[in-house]
């Protein structure tokens, strides 16, 4: 009873297709978002602000562009984490050498990002399957090597680029409040764009693409079109996410970062937290990135002072187990598990 | 229910669909061998034959998705033979499948709503920002689709995802998808299949509602002789990848060479 | 031209050696449709484990000691892993084998250590002349062994009752079920046939670069050889292997100057991708054909 939804009456199509329907949804989400916009930033100290909410909003961010690509599109790439680095040495090249305002220079790396993901989606017109994913694995050596290789783009420095301070208008961005609040805008901006995508007819499409691309296909749905698209705009949004880490985390751009160990977090990520879902993509990048945290906070608080070798192994092991309980268990992830809990809710206390 | 347009400039008397000296062979194989028929503007024609007699691939090379080795299909005058078949499903032509190919994933919604997908004209940027000229769209099809759902009588089951539902209510959705893209032909791939004799009535109305009321014509692979003989205004069966007959269902039933195809013949003692 | 001869021959039996690699991948798919992500991180696994039992076994029990590990392997793989997880569709369980790989490498490492370790089975890695040309010993003795594998499977998937039975599986779970092929006893008999196949690739090439995290990576140099050759086909696993290694060499010894070196990392993903436009299925693959 907690969780009502009898009583709400949605008397215009508008009002059932709206990205919340039910009032405590939106309650629920507003809430949320005034707390990220106007008291974390005062509360949370800054270790909090950088080190955990920045590379967990960036990293769902990205993983929300694995999701439309995978999840919704049903296109399985493990090469995720390249186009990361594509927007991040963009990014970096636009605003550092050429002096392009931050904010344009963080949506070009997006849009490099999108075009070269639009090209390693080509492959995808004709090939299927598990030969498609090895396929997405070509991205990621090739966008490795060309990205330190290339004179032009690594100045000729092999190893780290450093990000030059940002400014916006002027307005100097350097404490971790500030980059907070420009990743939180960059994150709300983008994720609202993605579900508007995924609720119209280009979410279908997609969807229309994973279950059963033939009949998609002789409906009249191009393939061509909506799996480039796919490709291009999960690329788009790893861009973004790839220049942003790149200047309120890292500093500096290092293709290191983005490696193939990424790639699989990402689809973790997904799987974790649910494929074919807004909402997931966010679930699985927090578990994520906290995961390291909380294996550590849980052995010291047994006592055991880990060597850092060892903890490396057992967030391999609780990695890849939970993967593997996921799919078993609840293949749908995080999401759907926080879907059946609300369902409960609405019951709950009468379970009849 | 809204009309596509009925009226086809230019098209008075000829008929919708012409399919002419057809082949097609899968390796050796041969699917189909000199097939022609002609469908007439608002009529009801249906394919019949023994399985493995070539009905599905003769539905498939008029969608598109086979083309001929040779021979020729034209849509409303207009040579369509080859083409792939986004571009026939452009032209006006929907089909249901034999196995369902429903998107499983998806709500019943989604599915019909993605029948629209044609017809739906916002790019993506326009679906990204939503509010504004993408909305308008998604709500003036929702109504059209919304149409279809009342119409097939499906609304308790508009937000159940498809894969969920049994199977005579998929075949049902599949026509909802089908009949959401307008189209002026409508080719029916055993529509019937598997479903109780309840069911099958309820397919029969709608099948017969599309027709009479929107004037949508009608190609249908059905096995059920009773339902065929009922309301198809022309047979045409088909036998290892050839025509063997064609006529009012009168004619067909009495025609020696259906029957024998069908039923074999009594052994000469 | 001796030098690219010997470039050629070279890769050629590195190339054998990623056969062997993508030959145990071809193997479970063969048997069960699953396309084994995990196969790299077996090979890790089991080549940790032989340096493992080498410090207290002699060479023979020790080998002996690691195949019976890795048939155990393979039962808790089928246990906990594959039977849940049976009517799910292929991209499910090739997650899965994702997962799997980690927890493989993670319990490897956390058993036996992170430290790149020395694996010694008596072969040396000194090249001897035949003919002018310059050959290793280890590369020639995986080359044999690997053809020896690769006979002998071919072999059980044509000629033998299980084999055939293990093909049935691969086309469809559910119809060999309904035919009374036991499943769970056919995949035992993969994995652990692919276990088998991890072990001497982790042998070969745990001696020619020892034992440490990389090995896992092998398989990513295996990936293209398998979609190469078709991740179904036995004799695509070998000839694409030999494809891939030779013109890897060839392409970084006399291409790689130019372009700053280092192309082999992705050179064979590049040459997979062009042959995959024509042959989407390899070039030995069996075409999947949806019907409407």
């Amino acid at each position: 009873m907690i969780y009502r939804e009898c009583g709400v009456f949605k008397a215009t199509y508008q009002e059932d297709m709206a990205i919340f329907p039910i009032p405590l949804d939106r309650w629920g989400v507003m809430v949320i978002l005034s707390m990220a916009f106007f008291v974390i930033p005062f509360l949370a100290s800054d270790y909090w602000l950088s080190s955990i909410l920045i590379p967990f909003l960036v990293y769902s961010l990205a993983a929300l562009g694995l999701n439309f690509l995978t999840g919704y599109a049903g296109q399985l790439s493990i090469g995720h984490a390249a186009f990361m680095a594509v927007g991040a040495y963009t990014s970096l090249i636009l605003y550092g050498r050429y002096e392009v305002p931050l904010f344009l220079s963080l949506l070009g790396g997006g849009l490099v990002a999108a075009a070269v993901g639009a090209v390693f989606g080509i492959p995808s017109l004709r090939i299927k399957g598990f030969y498609l994913a090895v396929s997405t694995l070509a991205a990621q050596f090739i966008i490795e090597w060309g990205l330190t290789h290339w004179k032009w783009v690594s100045g000729g420095v092999f190893g780290t680029v450093d990000t030059p301070p940002m400014k916006i208008f002027g307005w100097p961005i350097d404490t971790p409040a500030k980059k907070y609040y420009l990743v939180l805008c960059f994150v709300v901006g983008l994720t609202l764009f993605g579900k508007n995508l995924v609720r119209g007819q280009v979410g279908r499409a997609w969807m229309a693409i994973r279950d059963m691309d033939v009949a998609a296909e002789i409906i009249g749905i191009s393939l061509f079109r909506n799996k480039l698209l796919a490709f291009a705009v999960s690329s788009f949004y790893a861009g973004v996410a790839g220049g942003l880490i790149t200047f309120t985390y890292y500093g500096a751009a290092n293709i290191e970062a983005f490696n193939l160990m990424l790639s699989f977090h990402l689809l973790g990520m997904i799987i974790i937290g649910g494929m074919g879902s807004v909402l997931g993509s966010f679930f699985g990048g927090g578990f994520i990135t906290l995961l390291p945290i909380f294996i550590n906070q849980f052995a010291r608080s047994l006592g055991a002072a880990l060597r850092s070798d060892l903890l490396a192994c057992i967030e391999l092991i609780i990695f890849g187990g939970l993967i593997i309980f996921f799919l078993i268990v609840e293949p749908y992830g995080l999401a759907r598990l926080w879907q059946t809990l609300k369902d409960k809710l609405r019951l709950w206390p009468f379970p009849y | 229910m809204k009309r596509g347009s009925t009226m086809i400039q230019g098209n008075d008397g000829q008929p919708m669909l012409r399919v002419e000296d057809v082949h097609i062979s899968f390796g050796v194989l041969k699917a189909l061998n000199g097939v022609s028929l002609e469908i007439p503007q608002g009529g009801i024609l249906a394919i019949i034959g023994p399985n493995g007699a070539g009905k599905t691939t003769l539905i498939n090379v008029i969608n598109g998705v086979y083309h001929p080795s040779q021979g020729h299909i034209f849509f409303e005058g207009q040579d369509v033979t080859a083409r792939p078949p986004q571009h026939i499903a452009a032209l006006g032509i929907a089909r249901t499948f034999q196995n369902v190919a429903l998107f499983k994933g998806m709500t019943v919604l989604d599915n019909i709503m993605v029948g629209r997908n044609l017809i739906m004209r916002s790019n993506f940027l326009s679906q990204g920002i939503y509010w504004g000229l993408a909305q308008k769209e998604e709500i003036r099809h929702r109504e059209i689709v919304e149409r279809v759902i009342d119409w097939l009588e499906i609304e308790h089951i508009r937000k159940t995802p498809a894969g969920m539902l049994p199977y005579g209510l998929q075949k049902r959705v599949e026509l909802g998808r089908a009949l959401a893209a307008d189209p002026r032909l409508l080719l029916l791939d055993e529509p019937m299949a598997g479903m109780n004799l309840e069911e099958k009535e309820d397919i029969v109305r709608f099948i017969l509602d599309a027709n009479e009321e929107l004037g949508t014509t009608i190609a249908l692979v059905e096995h059920d002789m009773g339902v065929v003989m009922d309301i198809s205004d022309r047979l045409v069966v088909l036998e290892f990848g050839e025509k063997i007959a064609e006529g009012p269902p009168e004619e067909i039933r009495n025609n020696a060479k259906v029957i024998k195809a069908y039923l074999g013949t009594a052994r000469q003692k | 031209m001796t030098f690219a001869i010997e470039v050629a021959i070279g890769g050629l039996l590195v190339g054998i050696m990623y056969s062997l690699v993508a030959l145990g991948f071809a193997l479970i798919y063969k048997s069960s449709g699953i396309f084994n992500f995990a196969q790299g991180d077996m090979t890790l696994f089991s080549a940790l484990a032989l340096v493992g039992a080498l410090t207290f076994l002699p060479l023979w029990l020790a080998i002996l000691a690691v195949l019976v590990t890795m048939i155990g392997l393979a039962i808790a793989i089928e246990v906990l892993v594959l039977r849940p997880l049976v009517a799910r569709p292929p991209l499910t369980l090739f997650m899965a084998t994702i997962g799997l790989g980690f927890l493989l490498e993670g319990i490897g490492q956390a058993i036996w250590g992170t430290d790149p370790k020395g694996l010694d089975i008596g072969i040396s890695d000194i090249p001897f002349k035949v003919r002018g040309l310059m050959i290793s010993q280890l590369d020639l003795l995986g080359a044999v062994l690997s053809g020896g594998l690769f006979l002998g499977l071919v072999w059980f998937f044509q000629k033998s009752r299980t084999g055939r039975a293990l093909r049935a599986v691969s086309d469809d779970h559910e119809a060999a079920l309904s035919v009374g092929i036991p499943l769970g006893k056919a995949w035992v008999i993969t994995w652990a046939i692919s276990g088998v196949v991890a072990l001497v690739a982790g042998v070969m090439w745990g001696t020619r670069l020892g034992v440490q995290f990389s090995l896992s990576l092998i398989a990513l140099k295996a990936l293209p050889v398998l979609i190469l050759g078709g991740i179904d086909s036995i004799p695509g696993a070998i000839i694409a292997g030999l494809v891939v290694g030779a013109s890897e060499n060839l392409a970084e010894v006399f291409l790689g100057p130019y372009v700053g070196g280092g192309i082999q990392t992705f050179f064979p993903y590049l040459l997979a991708l062009l042959v995959l436009w024509f042959k989407p299925y390899g070039m030995f693959g069996r075409e999947i054909i949806e019907r409407v």
